[in-house]
């Protein structure tokens, strides 16, 4: 195992000692056995379904000049895109976190807004704005402006739990400013950095917002047009295990670069807040970027919603059914929030303090979903529900079951970087204090990834709260929720009467998001 | 503290999961389920007046059509839905295939003009729409426009034609070629929109794009245009649609039908929903809503804004003719337009 820091290779020690010394948390190799099996059920049905197709109809499908064309499209997009996320969620998150930069709690929740805007909303708004938004470099702006926040929520939530001492330490060396940001806080914001890249480049892969807002063709097309329009299950799943193939690459490659390293923290347990810097005279342009960045990303598909109210012909509503799907959409994402979070716990426990070859195997399957089409991930369920739980198939549950499913990767990522924030060696220096294992963790490692847990509970609830298709499948018969309502009145042409929908799923994804950026707040040694 | 806390607490989502699905729904021997990828507010609509007809309790669900077909494949025998109501008839015929629909009653059949409707009797046509071209009227004059869709293909088009390919409203258009002229034509002619035109994702943003002057000139179905117009007000409207000629191939009328599932343990009740869809009110229902498609039983007029279903002179092809659209598909896939 490799290590950059000297702190780092001392904590691995201690680790390894106390790894070997105790058997796996019973608790925490149930919760990984759960999220493990629930991961590979769409996975099983990928390839039952693949194994079914004749080779001939494969070849055909895969090996023409246009499936050359969208695989470049789709490789060329996710590299330009995962590249301009990284740059703008790691700068915004430094803003809002480590800077004396004002409105910083009203950045904190607008940065993080775009991901609960539906894709057909921001399209409608870029297509109004500039008709003419059309190919790569569009496509490029826009999947941005969509996705950076899956780099900025777990980067401003490692930032929010850095140890500044650290910092401080090669500051105190002779480092400057620049080099210590470089050499010291992006190492030790690194798992978060790469885990919201990963985030970005799987997103992409399976993505069909680019082409429906600006109609880039990508892979993901030929599989929706072998859903939609062939209706054949088994040529769709084909093509999708070639996502999970280029999936498997990209997570390898995450794994060489140091993704899954440890930076445990050096210092004692309490750890003081991070001093933050003043820009000075960088304050003007700082604000501007920020300024900017959110009237493309949230100001742009608002201004459609705006549009649509004020001129839009049919927005009578009867107001109970708007409030019926607002609770709907709130109980079903706050569940698979919960959910998602409580299995991220024991996964990425496992594979940062008990990292060996299985505990790893299980990170890295946990993020496959991210890289499959809502509709494989759905229809797995459907397949398997109807066979072997028909009592579950169209209830609440199974809906839940299918976002944390899908959103496991979200509170993955988010989780890895918290837990290696958490050393374990505190945590036994409880044990040797008298508690026990349940009260160590409790008293000790809640509180250091508590941070972690409200970041990843945030991100699993507002992409919960816009996910469409796996609602329309599996939702309980009757139960509407804002995405389904948003989508029976968009395709019915009655935009003004599905802007309130809309409106009300970034106002419901800005709780979670207000919430977290108060307690970053607290953490970061402000009033809340 | 108590030493048992984390794992209650892992278990916590699992318990409220649990209860709220207990929450859900619980099916009555008088209960049908209906998936419906129609749109949604005529269905509700639809569903209701049933309801209060027969007394029969219709448990609705809507979806994106293509989605609800996969969701039946893969629900095969254990399917909970009774009936399903298509928006398209590529999807049922693709469930016929598959074994999954049962034989609609002949009274039924008979209720709507037998071209409409399965040529098996498996499902029956419950409404309709025209195809048509729309097209930005301040660039085009009357007189300039084609009487066949073969001709958007030509080299004067040129950066004008809007397409949505991976909508399902175009590949009849391709079969009906494909039927009409061959393989070779039709494939020449998707060439020729290829490089005629822009291809975009959704039929709704194909007409505002022609509306607000990106595209010229587009094939669509007459709806999408009329749903536009309501929902932005004649003023804000600058486009126009143009039928094409009499018996044209790209004339066609595109049948929305409904089926009972063969798996259904409620075929009776099922039946009457069926004979409801083309009974003389659910039509009536159709005609007065702002689905603004044609009700296909004979002597039920449309909405006065349409051009009359008899005026429409359309291409020779039944739906059967038309059949799962696989053949369109291919060529698509092979032009590299999908």
């Amino acid at each position: 195992m490799s290590t950059l820091t000297p702190t780092g290779q001392i904590a691995v020690r201690v680790s390894r000692s106390w790894s070997e010394r105790r058997r796996w948390p019973l608790v925490g190799a149930a919760g990984a056995a759960i999220a493990a099996a629930l991961v590979l059920l769409p996975l099983a049905f990928l390839l039952v379904q693949a194994q079914q197709s004749g080779w001939g109809e494969v070849q055909r499908l895969l090996f023409r000049h246009s499936v050359a064309v969208l695989l470049w499209n789709t490789l060329r997009l996710t590299l330009a895109c995962t590249a301009a996320c990284a740059v703008l969620g790691v700068a915004a998150a430094w803003c809002v976190e480590r800077t004396t930069l004002p409105g910083r709690r009203f950045w904190a929740v607008a940065l993080v807004l775009p991901l609960g805007i539906p894709d057909f909303v921001v399209g409608f708004g870029w297509v109004s704005l500039e008709p003419g938004l059309h190919g790569y470099p569009a496509a490029v702006l826009v999947m941005t402006l969509s996705l950076y926040p899956l780099v900025y929520m777990p980067v401003g939530a490692s930032l929010a739990n850095i140890d500044s001492s650290l910092e401080e330490a090669a500051r105190s060396l002779g480092l400057g400013p620049w080099q210590s940001f470089w050499r010291v806080t992006l190492r030790q914001i690194r798992p978060a950095v790469l885990g919201g890249c990963l985030l970005v480049t799987l997103a992409l892969l399976a993505e069909y917002g680019a082409f429906e807002i600006t109609q880039y063709q990508t892979f993901t097309v030929e599989i929706f047009t072998e859903f939609k329009l062939g209706f054949d299950t088994v040529a769709a799943c084909v093509l999708a295990l070639v996502l999970v193939l280029l999936s498997v690459a990209v997570l390898a490659g995450e794994l060489a670069l140091g993704g899954t390293r440890l930076a445990w923290h050096s210092g004692p347990g309490t750890r003081r807040p991070a001093p933050r810097v003043s820009l000075g005279r960088w304050s003007a342009p700082a604000l501007a970027g920020l300024a900017t960045l959110c009237a493309l990303a949230l100001g742009v598909p608002l201004g459609a919603l705006v549009y649509w109210m004020a001129r839009g012909s049919s927005t009578t509503l009867p107001s109970a059914s708007i409030l019926g799907a607002l609770g709907h959409t709130a109980e079903l994402s706050a569940a698979a929030a919960v959910l998602a979070t409580a299995l991220a716990v024991p996964v990425t426990t496992l594979a940062v303090r008990h990292r060996n070859r299985v505990t790893l195997l299980i990170e890295r399957l946990a993020y496959l979903p991210m890289a499959l089409p809502g509709l494989v991930v759905a229809l797995g369920l459907v397949s398997f529900s109807v066979r072997y739980a028909l009592a579950l198939y169209q209830s609440s549950l199974e809906l839940i079951a299918a976002y944390a499913i899908l959103f496991l990767p979200l509170a993955v990522v988010v989780m890895r970087s918290a837990m290696a924030q958490a050393p374990p060696r505190l945590e036994e220096v409880g044990r040797s204090l008298g508690c026990g294992p349940a009260e160590a963790w409790l008293r000790i490692t809640l509180p250091l990834i508590a941070p972690g847990l409200r970041a990843a509970f945030a991100l699993v609830f507002i992409s919960s709260a816009t996910e469409l298709t796996a609602t329309l499948l599996l939702r309980p018969t009757g139960v509407n929720t804002l995405a389904t309502q948003f989508w029976a009145y968009t395709s019915d042409f009655s935009y003004g009467a599905a802007a309130p929908y809309a409106a009300l799923m970034v106002a419901i994804s800005a709780v979670p998001a207000y919430l977290l950026s108060r307690r970053m707040a607290a953490l970061g040694g402000e009033r809340p | 503290m108590n030493r048992r806390w984390p794992h209650t607490l892992s278990l916590l989502p699992l318990l409220a999961g649990l209860l709220l699905s207990a929450c859900g729904s619980s099916h009555g021997a008088n209960t049908i389920t209906l998936y419906s990828g129609q749109h949604e507010q005529t269905t509700a609509l639809l569903v209701a007046r049933f309801e209060k007809q027969t007394g029969i309790k219709v448990e609705l669900r809507s979806g994106d059509e293509a989605a609800l077909g996969n969701q039946l494949l893969q629900e095969g025998a254990n399917s909970p839905a009774d009936v399903f109501y298509a928006e398209n008839t590529p999807v049922l015929e693709s469930l016929r295939e598959h074994g999954l629909l049962a034989p609609v009653a002949p009274a039924t059949l008979a209720a709507v003009p037998a071209r409409y409707s399965s040529d098996r009797g498996e499902w029956v046509g419950v409404s309709a729409r025209a195809s048509a071209l729309v097209y930005d009227s301040s660039k085009i004059g009357a007189g300039e426009l084609p009487s066949s869709i073969l001709e958007l293909a030509q080299p004067r088009w040129r950066g004008k034609v809007g397409i949505a390919p991976s909508e399902t409203d175009f590949q009849p258009l391709i079969t009906a070629i494909i039927r009409q002229d061959g393989k070779a034509a039709a494939e020449a002619w998707l060439r020729g929109l290829q490089s005629n035109g822009k291809v975009y994702s959704a039929n709704e943003t194909l007409v505002t794009q022609v509306n607000d002057g990106e595209s010229s000139i587009a094939p669509i179905n007459t709806y999408y245009w009329y749903r536009m117009r309501e929902e932005l007000g004649a003023g804000a409207v600058h486009s126009k649609l143009h039928l094409l000629a009499a018996g044209d191939v790209g004339e066609l009328i595109d049948v929305s039908g409904a089926a009972v599932l063969a798996s259904s343990s409620h075929k009776p009740a099922a039946q009457r929903l069926l004979e409801f869809l083309v009974s003389e009110a659910a039509q009536q229902t159709i005609a007065h809503s702002h689905s603004y498609e044609y009700p296909l039983r004979p002597g039920i007029a449309a909405a006065p804004v349409l051009p009359p279903l008899s005026q429409i002179r359309p291409a020779p092809l039944t739906p059967a003719d038309l059949g799962d659209g696989s053949a369109a598909l291919m060529l698509e896939q092979n032009v590299g337009l999908l």
